[in-house]
């Protein structure tokens, strides 16, 4: 079966809105295939004469054993072969900027202004050493000051710290935070339980678990979240926090989250409400509202920074004032004059991360804000839960695709649907679906696990995407689900456009006598593979 | 045959679906086949097995097949185009559950790699009955009463997962449910669902992961962590009366004991105190010692008592106390509830109340869920 | 409504158009957009516009105040700094910056194997070359920086013994022992070993008594943060090794060209930043932690990172990637979590991997000679100055080393102060963190000091002394 056979037919058929696509195929070399002994890729600064002349061997101080015996071995490559290389690794990745990246839901993946990269790659932020003497780093002391400022608004709370370097590693920070409040009250043995739901992110569950403590987590009712009543059954004199994300991975909204909030307070725990799904409430509700002790934000979500191929992205942690002292070292301060870094915290968890977290993030987010400003924001949060509606709208024309719970209701900025219904026809299963996207230049996210909603696919469209973006992304889904139905092998055996063929082996993967993480692994064991046959 | 050659076994039920067509519920019993051959049904077992068999087709130099007589198997491989090796005898239209489970055996004796059998839970038990967990067995759905948890999803998914299987690609086993129902009840309006084994099935997880999500926990993972959880909080001297499941099974191969597939076992101080206790057993133990109860959802309703547990009685229920009683499942167990509640069924309309409510589950190490129990 | 009543077409946000939404709210029945909020109460809603400074909607506009803010800051491009601690200044190749700016890798997150195929070639070289330095086959995907790289593989340890106890050597980062203590402090016991006070290197006396068959694994920085290149790592391997505990060490990969990978004498992990592999300072915004150990199935399990694999596909001489070891099929000790999963430093294993490319064998061995050379020419020279002791230990310094003032009178604050009008960043100031080292800094030497600025520095100190 050729994705080709395909091809005439969708050029004549002026209805398709969906495009052919071909991701480039290389079929590029190792970097260590590329070794040409005495090639240079760059060459480092010689020392000076007179300072070699004093010191022939400088490592001759040191033990024998410390000396390293051979150079290591990695590949000789000119420049010109290193820039190309790379360069057509990138071209075999789909970025997102490259498409409208809707199949790649819960990480928001909306435009990242290239201004804001300009002006993160600045000398006069990328020179930076993070131990400068204060009174030179006034700048980007400001930037931060003025963008915790910014998420204050934003988010009712009182007190940021953007020392965590990812959304886990801030919910981890909240709750390293929330141990040192009970252990404050010397209650931290006793609340050992946190709450969570199944919908959340699966951080919620994990950072707090990696923190300690034991979580109970809580289930949807048909309306897309838990009851009152399963929520007022998991709190006791043991809870120490509730975890919880609102809007859901679902999109679902949970419209009694203050009353969650009200539950867990009772019980003498305290609330973080992760932000991940911000992007569709910016400016309409806040953390605050509804009653929140702490919240975190992601940069690289809401506020646009790139994801970096997984990282580096930014998480912020916001607190109410009773809180503040918890946060890690140290916070920027402003004394109505000038801007600097209070280490005088006495109750702080510490440190959390090197230095003050990822500065260059912090300064793409703030010059994000203040391109939007509070209206701007307003309305990208406006219409990515438009453009969400909108696509779920044309999502659910096609015959076999459901939105599970909460029917019939809206959501906020992604929707987790479910093709159950065209698998028990056709056998094409979520994963088949998302691989023949692929074949349409899109990711397809599922779900996190475990797939509470069957056969899940989620999108997140954001506000950055066009409508024309959107309906052609929705006939794409059509096209799919119509191949699903009338050429299921060309479904199940995708993708068919995508640079590199299917690797259909399990062993490389997961038998120990197999499996290669380094290319020296990789030859190691391919000897001993053709020495034993 | 070449010493690497795989074998596949491949057992039909060729009555099973029978009643389904003309809505009487399971084919058990001659009267019921009577009855659905006289309304015009016709079995759809030999249809639904090729439809497995067909993947398999183009490897079919790789293994043998190996199969009973006319329908129960070699019919439907010589039609698809296989050359199967044909064993035993039958009686042409008029099997019964005993050639399903002669069947079994035999192809057990000769080390077959898989048993593929198409038919219903029926044919489920009888080959669990036979053989239990020696061989893995692959179920193709064909039957109406398809509530054990060993079917491949559809029988084309059935031929395809034996052909990874035997290629080596597939190579998790896990055990799944034999559950069948009696189909007397069913007829009268009453649906139990009752624990008869467990079979041991491949399974295939994908192969394409992104870098971005934590990867989902085994099975093997997810019970023998909910374990650790629940040998860390036993106490001495208490009772811990364990009901059947998978997953209670795993506290005691933790522990390194052995426990009796479907019955009920006692534990204290790390030791096996009883095994396959009686209902009268657990009340005269009660008498000596305080004791907690564990026990998982049994079949696909998420029964966690009244079937397969019928031991742990009302009464003993009572008599430990609401707040003694543990339930365990994996999430992903959990899951497949579909946001419905936990059952129970113990007899009692007043004990099924007290036991109604939010209830903790044990779903990991240190991970809990709050879950609904109705009756 | 606010946003509507403005109507300003946002460059960012293409459906900003009036007619486009009217368009769009007719096909999903709704009369406006808040409509598509009404499962949002209104006692949970901000009924305000809000506060937030005015924008800068232009791109000028906005580069125009973004700039004016930066160019408040004296960045180490307009002095000569001698500042690591953690931090370092090295060069970065024009084609490190070129292909971490490609807005492919810059957008890309986690598409699979496929959609994503030069993502996981890139990402699988990192662990390859990188495996090379350390002599190691296992290097996972970097975490968030070298602090979170060690308290990672501290758990790890604990896990993969089953012992609670963690022992760190002195002398460290002040800020990286805090950080490991709140992400070990769950369930785990940290003991801090003093250093020996006279070589500043570890007291192999104290960390005997320090450990026992409770320990689960050992730490110390190579070099260590004083600056000094720790010559014991044999004999603490086996101390540890004897007992069953498992030796953490913490490797600038910078040094590695000249000096040996702990791996080859002792060490189970090997982990630190890749910042000096062609990441920009950026104020602390260039970091990412690496990992590795050996391959064994035992330890390879236990990564919370992920792990990519290469494997052939169906065609001759094309490689495929995937991840190893997805499936935790192992659960074996009381600690129950492998700890979490999510967004790390992946660009900048990307770009660790292009330095690398591009040093080579030649360039990582010159690179490493460089630095040693100059620091140490650097400290000679600065202990020329009355007053000035360099170094403080008699220990062999790698790019780092304690420069004591305690004899001019002057306090490592003035003279910094000093040092900073005549465009010099001095050292780091020690003498809060390490009191016992009386007024002490910690200078830092880089490829990039030349001879002049070493003579600048001098002369500067001279001055100030």
């Amino acid at each position: 079966m050729n994705a080709l056979d395909f091809l005439p037919e969708q050029i004549k058929d002026e209805k398709t809105t969906a495009r052919f696509y071909h991701q480039a195929q290389w079929t590029e070399r190792l970097i260590f295939e590329l070794s040409q002994p005495g090639q240079r890729g760059v060459l480092v600064p010689e020392v000076e004469p007179e300072i070699l002349a004093k010191d022939p061997d400088p490592l001759a101080a040191l033990p024998d054993k410390l000396r390293r015996k051979q150079p290591p071995a990695l590949p000789e490559v000119s420049q010109v072969h290193v820039l190309r290389h790379y360069l057509r690794l990138s071209q075999e990745t789909l970025g997102a900027g490259l498409v409208p990246d809707f199949g790649m839901a819960t990480s928001t993946m909306k435009y990242n202004p290239p201004i804001n990269e300009q002006l993160a790659r600045s000398p006069k932020l990328s020179e930076l050493h993070p131990l400068q003497d204060e009174r030179t780093v006034q700048g980007i002391l400001e930037v931060i000051y003025r963008f915790e400022q910014i998420l204050k608004e934003i988010s009712g709370m009182a007190r940021f710290s953007f020392q965590p370097r990812a959304g886990s590693h801030a919910i981890y920070t909240n709750a390293s935070i929330v141990r040192a409040y009970h252990a404050a009250r010397g209650e931290a043995e006793r609340r050992d339980e946190v709450i969570t739901t199944i919908f959340a992110h699966p951080s919620d569950a994990a950072c707090p678990g990696t923190a300690g403590y034991k979580l109970i987590t809580l289930y949807p009712e048909e309306c897309g979240y838990p009851s009152l009543e399963a929520i007022r059954a998991a709190v006791s004199e043991r809870t120490a926090a509730l975890f919880i994300t609102n809007p859901d991975d679902t999109g679902i909204f949970n419209p009694i989250i203050d009353k969650f909030v009200e539950v867990v307070h009772t019980a003498g725990g305290l609330c973080s409400y992760d932000q991940a799904n911000a992007n569709g409430l910016l400016g309409i509700t806040r953390a605050a509202d509804a009653g929140f002790d702490l919240c975190h934000f992601n940069l690289h979500k809401t506020f646009s920074t790139p994801h970096g191929s997984g990282g580096p992205g930014a998480g912020a942690c916001g607190v109410t004032e009773s809180l503040a002292r918890y946060l890690p070292v140290p916070i920027v301060e402003f004394d109505g004059q000038k801007y600097y870094l209070d280490y005088d915290r006495p109750d702080s968890i510490g440190k959390v991360s090197s230095f003050y977290g990822m500065v260059s993030n912090i300064l793409r987010a703030y010059a994000w804000a203040m391109s939007l400003g509070a209206d701007g924001m307003r309305e990208a949060a406006e219409v990515a839960v438009l453009n969400n509606n909108y696509l779920m709208k044309k999502i659910l024309e096609i015959p076999g695709i459901t939105a599970p719970y909460a029917e019939g209701k809206r959501r906020i900025e992604q929707v987790r649907y479910s093709i159950e219904e065209l698998t028990k026809e056709t056998g094409i299963h979520c994963l088949d679906f998302a691989l023949r996207m692929a074949d349409h230049a899109a990711h397809g996210f599922l779900s996190h696990h475990p797939f509470v909603v069957p056969e899940p696919l989620t999108l997140e469209p954001t506000e950055s995407y066009s409508k024309t973006d959107i309906d052609e992304y929705a006939a794409a889904w059509s096209k799919v689900a119509a191949e699903a139905r009338s050429q299921p092998e060309l479904v199940k055996t995708a993708p068919h456009q995508s640079a590199v063929h299917q690797v259909t082996e399990h062993d490389p993967f997961e038998d120990p006598d197999h499996w290669a993480i380094t290319w020296r692994a990789y030859q190691r064991k391919a000897k001993v593979r053709d020495a034993s046959k | 045959m070449p010493p690497n050659e795989k074998q596949l076994g491949l057992i039909i039920n060729p009555i099973s679906g029978i009643g389904g067509a003309v809505s009487l519920k399971g084919s058990d019993g001659t009267s019921i086949q009577e009855r659905a051959r006289a309304l015009g049904a016709v079995p759809r077992a030999q249809e639904r097995a090729g439809e497995a068999l067909r993947p398999l087709l183009p490897f079919q130099g790789e293994f043998e097949l190996i199969t009973y007589p006319g329908e129960m198997g070699a019919d439907a491989a010589i039609v698809c185009g296989f050359k199967p090796a044909v064993i035993g005898k039958i009686t042409s239209g008029n099997t019964t559950a005993a050639d399903t489970q002669r069947a079994a055996r035999e192809m057990q004796a000769m080390d077959v790699d898989l048993l593929l059998f198409a038919g219903g839970d029926g044919t489920a038990r009888d080959i669990a009955s036979a053989i239990g967990t020696q061989t893995p067995v692959l179920g193709i759905p064909t039957g109406v009463k398809i509530y054990s948890a060993v079917y491949a999803t559809n029988p084309r998914s059935a031929g395809e997962l034996a052909a990874l299987y035997l290629h080596g690609k597939a190579k998790e086993l896990r055990e799944a449910e034999v559950v069948d129902i009696d189909e007397e009840d069913v007829r009268q309006g009453v649906v139990s669902v009752i624990l008869y084994g467990y079979l041991r099935i491949p399974f295939r997880r994908s192969l394409v992961q992104s870098l971005k999500s934590s990867s989902p926990p085994s099975e093997q993972y997810s019970t023998n962590a909910i374990a650790a959880t629940i040998i860390e909080q036993m106490a001495p001297d208490w009772l811990y009366i364990l009901g059947p499941g998978t997953t209670t099974r795993a506290i005691t191969d933790r522990l390194g004991l052995a426990k009796t597939l479907i019955g009920v076992d006692v534990l204290q101080n790390h030791q096996i105190l009883a095994s396959d206790v009686t209902e009268k057993e657990l009340l005269s133990l009660l008498n000596q010692h305080p004791a907690k109860i564990i026990v998982t959802p049994i079949g696909g309703q998420g029964y966690v008592f009244g079937r397969g547990n019928q031991q742990i009685s009302a009464e003993v229920i009572r008599r430990v106390g609401k707040e003694n009683i543990i339930v365990v499942s994996t999430k992903d167990k959990i899951v497949t509830l579909r946001g419905q509640p936990l059952l129970v069924d113990t007899g009692s309309s007043t004990v099924d109340k007290l036991l109604c409510g939010y209830v903790k589950v044990v779903t990991g190490y240190n991970e809990y869920t709050i879950y609904r129990i109705s009756s | 409504m606010p946003s509507e009543e403005k109507q300003v077409g946002y460059p960012y946000i293409a459906n900003s158009v009036p007619q486009v939404k009217e368009q769009m709210l007719r096909e999903v029945e709704a009369e406006s957009i808040s409509e598509l909020f009404e499962e949002i109460p209104d006692r949970l809603r901000l009924h305000r516009k809000m506060d937030l400074p005015q924008p800068f909607l232009s791109e000028y506009a906005l580069r125009r105040h973004v700039e004016g803010v930066l160019a408040k800051n004296v960045s180490t491009q307009e002095v000569i700094s001698f500042l690591g601690a953690g931090c370092y200044q090295h060069y970065v190749p024009a084609v490190c910056d070129e292909v971490n700016s490609r807005n492919e890798f810059l957008t890309a997150y986690s598409g699979r194997a496929y959609e994503d195929h030069g993502r996981f070639q890139a990402l699988w070289e990192y662990q390859s070359l990188m495996g090379e330095l350390l002599e190691l086959d296992v290097v996972s995907l970097p975490t968030y920086d070298s602090y979170q790289a060690a308290a990672t593989c501290l758990r790890m340890a604990a896990r993969v013994t089953g012992r609670k106890e963690l022992v760190i050597c002195q002398p460290i980062d002040p800020a990286k022992l805090s950080k490991i203590l709140d992400y070990c402090r769950p369930g785990l016991e940290i003991i801090v070993v003093k250093w020996d006070a006279e070589t500043g290197l570890i007291d192999l006396a104290a960390l005997e008594r320090a450990i026992s068959a409770k320990t689960a694994a050992v730490y110390f920085d190579n070099p260590n943060f004083l600056g000094a290149v720790e010559i014991q790592g044999e004999q603490i391997a086996e101390l540890a090794h004897q007992q069953g505990i498992l030796l953490v060490v913490g490797a600038d990969p910078i040094s590695l060209g000249i000096l040996a990978s702990p791996a080859t004498y002792g060490a189970d992990y090997v982990c630190g930043d890749i910042q000096p592999l062609g990441m920009h300072m950026s104020y602390g915004g260039g970091h990412a932690g690496y990992m590795a150990t050996r391959d064994e199935e035992r330890l390879v399990q236990e990564f919370p990172t992920r792990l990519v694999g290469i494997s052939p596909t169906v065609v001759p001489g094309e490689y495929g990637f995937g991840e190893v070891a997805f499936e935790r099929t192992s659960f074996m000790k009381r600690e129950g979590g492998k700890e979490y999963l999510g967004t790390m430093s992946n660009l900048w294993a990307i770009t660790a991997g292009v330095y690398l490319a591009l040093m080579g064998p030649k360039g990582m061995t010159e690179i490493g000679q460089a630095i040693i050379t100059r620091a140490r020419h650097t400290m000679e020279q600065i202990n020329t100055v009355r007053g000035v002791k360099a170094p403080y230990f008699p220990s062999a310094p790698f790019q780092e080393f304690v420069v004591n003032f305690d004899a001019t009178g002057k306090s490592v604050a003035e003279i910094n102060r000093a040092l900073l009008a005549q465009g010099i960043f001095g050292g780091l100031d020690l003498t809060r963190s390490f009191p016992e080292l009386g007024q002490s800094a910690l200078y830092c030497v880089s490829e990039i000091h030349t001879l002049a600025d070493i003579k600048r520095l001098v002369n500067a100190l001279k001055g100030v002394v």
